[in-house]
């Protein structure tokens, strides 16, 4: 077995694209969840909010690259007020019901036949991306230490990734830390009471929906750049649930919880299946062939998030008692 | 000098009741809540239904009642958190219908609930800074900038450090609310609510489920309120308690305001010993009334046996 390159692909795992874009969807659902307490299951349509946002006004309206990213965050806010303005108001559930059934709508808009023309229905769209990699400060070449590595088209995507995902941490920082974070952690414990002292309940969860969501939409134009295309299915609610189990893994609300468990998440997920199919491969594992080991590994996804929940529910970063204290 | 404004102010909520007719509705000299015809149906069950209600302000009033009489739900009306089905309130004059829970609140009409809700992962010290009114720091755009708000933040934390002080949870300051005792939570709520800095305090329930000990604290608390020029409304239970602070009674019994009165006459008023027994109908039978009972339903049963054959 090449245990030299099952870890070396867990680490690129854990510091690559995809560790960057669960990072920037599970910084979203913290400030959603984590902080508020919004019940948002429809995290992967802001991701694709993004992405097609960007991606259509480049491919189909030949627009400039800026004017793409802009109305991929517009499309965020536009798409977290539609959401927010009828459920709101309303228990908690009504949100996560809305926002899982809102996510696939959104899915199911862009992979239409009707609307080809505009998003390209189940190819998605491609040719979007030349002008973010004109702006690419490397060389062509491969970047690395040692057997780590990547090529400089990769390399941008990290960096830009990256230092978004640091910017997102700054502003969840100061916000969460201000008297605006206390109110939605307050409203996250008990929203009746926050309106007792004067506070308008439903505008904070609004802007606490709109803010996690654009969040979540950074992370969808990292994906649609990293493949140079985007396509319908990449954003199945799939997405959502793996930036929950990143979330609750690197623990709720906690600035640096969902960060540390994309990275910790892929790292694992690529370890066990890289290990797999060379266990496979080298005969050590004989009961299963190497197609089957990306179906196993989901599984082992699942366990491994029971295990967690029933284990250590507070994730890396939370503390115990605050956990326990839910129960009243 | 603090023990004359004591007694002034005791004794300037006593006059203003002074001879007062003890029918439902009378009208108080200086009314801080006038409320007309307050309606809430929960389908077929009329939870309240007020004609008018007048609040002196400056003064403890007590609003009392057999379980179920309404309330709570009288309370929900009053301040937002339900809407009512008819009727029209004014708070300092200016009408409250319709206006949603939080402005109820910043007008400074400022209520507790009968379950305490204390936010139990926030400290006991963020609970009390979230009390505070028009906090620069609560828009998005000026949070990302301490320096904006810090300096307010300071004269907030001194003022609830004050509170804590007087309320006794300055040692709890830094524990997460979910940590205190029923008691200290109550406590907590109570001062709570006076960041919001208000003019009317209602209090539901404010001794439920709190140790014997800390009732005289708690009552002593609420006489407090009027002695800082506050008015006070809460519900009660304990007729003891009742008697020891407040300035007028109301009661409630299935909706509606029966009787007023000072708190030493009125549980001797004929209508409040009506609707005290009255609720206590479903209370333990005596043996015949069960004997009978049994009779009946036997009764019945064999008639319905006889007519199946
Ligand atoms: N949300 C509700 N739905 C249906 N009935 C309710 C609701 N809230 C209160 N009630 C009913 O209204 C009546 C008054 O209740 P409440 O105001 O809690 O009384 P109190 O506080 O005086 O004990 C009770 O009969 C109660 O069952
Ligand atoms: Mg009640």
């Amino acid at each position: 077995m090449d245990w030299n390159l099952i870890f070396t692909r867990a680490i690129e795992a854990g510091i690559g694209t995809e560790a960057v874009i669960y990072a920037l969807a599970a910084i979203g659902l913290n400030i959603h969840f984590g902080y508020t307490g919004l019940l948002n299951f429809g995290q992967a349509g802001f991701l694709a909010v993004g992405a097609y946002g960007l991606a259509t006004m480049i491919a189909t309206f030949g627009m400039p690259f800026w004017v793409g990213i802009a109305t991929g965050l517009l499309g965020a806010v536009v798409f977290a007020l539609l959401l927010g303005i009828p459920t709101l108001r309303l228990r908690a559930d009504y949100l996560a019901i809305v926002t899982i059934a809102a996510a696939e709508i959104v899915r199911l808009v862009v992979r239409s036949v009707a609307l080809r023309d505009t998003f390209g229905g189940t190819d998605g769209l491609e040719a979007f991306s030349d002008d973010f990699y004109a702006m690419n400060p490397y060389s062509p070449g491969e970047y690395g230490i040692g057997p780590i590595g990547f090529d400089h088209r990769t390399m941008w995507v990290l960096t830009v990734g990256w230092v978004l995902v640091a910017l997102a941490c700054v502003l969840v920082y100061l916000v969460m830390n201000s008297p605006w974070g206390r109110v939605l952690k307050a409203i996250r414990e008990d929203e009746d009471a926050v309106r007792s002292l004067g506070k308008n309940v439903f505008a904070y969860k609004m802007q606490a929906l709109v803010f996690g969501g654009v969040v979540g939409a950074l992370g969808g134009f990292l994906f649609a750049l990293s493949r140079a295309a985007t396509q319908p299915d990449l954003f199945s609610t799939e997405i959502t649930f793996f930036a929950y189990t990143v979330l609750i893994l690197g623990g709720a609300a906690r600035v640096l919880g969902p960060v540390v468990g994309a990275a910790i998440f892929w790292l694992l997920l690529i370890l066990v299946k890289t290990g797999m199919e060379e266990a496979v491969n080298n005969h050590v594992i004989t009961f299963i062939n190497v197609n089957q080991v990306g179906s196993i590994n989901y599984m082992l996804v699942g366990v491994g998030l029971i295990l967690l929940l029933i284990y250590r529910p507070q994730g890396i970063f939370g503390d115990k008692r605050e956990i326990a204290l839910d129960a009243r | 000098m603090h023990a004359d404004a004591v007694t002034t102010r005791k004794a300037a909520a006593l006059a203003a009741f002074e001879g007062l007719p003890t029918e439902p509705g009378t009208p108080k000299p200086d009314p801080i809540l006038v409320i007309d015809k307050v309606v809430r149906r929960f389908g077929g069950l009329t939870a309240v239904d007020v004609e008018h209600l007048e609040i002196q302000r400056g003064a403890i009033t007590a609003l009392i009642g057999p379980n179920g009489a309404g309330k709570t739900t009288f309370f929900n009306q009053l301040t937002g958190f339900d809407s009512a089905d008819e009727g029209s309130w004014t708070f300092n004059g200016k009408q409250l219908k319709g206006v949603p829970a939080h402005r109820v609140a910043r007008q400074g009409m400022v209520r507790t609930f009968q379950l305490t809700k204390a936010l139990s992962r926030l400290t006991v010290m963020e609970n009390m800074r979230l009390g505070a009114q028009s906090q620069r720091g609560e828009n998005f755009f000026r949070a990302l900038i301490p320096g904006i708000w810090r300096g307010q933040e300071n004269e907030i934390t001194e003022r609830a450090e004050e509170l804590l002080e007087r309320f006794k949870l300055a040692a709890k300051r830094d524990d997460f609310a979910g940590s205190l005792s029923g008691g200290q939570r109550k406590l907590l709520e109570m001062a709570r609510a006076l960041m919001v800095g208000p003019e009317l305090v209602m209090l539901d329930e404010p001794m439920a489920g709190v140790n014997p000990a800390l009732t005289q604290s708690l009552l002593g608390h609420v006489k407090d309120l009027r002695e800082e020029g506050m008015t006070v409304l809460f519900v009660e239970h304990d007729m003891d308690m009742v008697r020891d602070i407040s300035d007028w009674v109301v009661v409630m019994a299935q909706g509606a305001v029966i009787a007023e009165g000072p708190p030493d006459t009125i549980m001797s008023d004929p209508r409040v010993v009506d609707a005290y027994l009255g609720a206590h109908h479903d209370a333990p039978l005596s043996a015949e009334e069960t004997e009978e009972q049994l009779q009946d339903a036997e009764a019945e049963l064999e008639s319905e046996i006889e007519e199946k054959a």
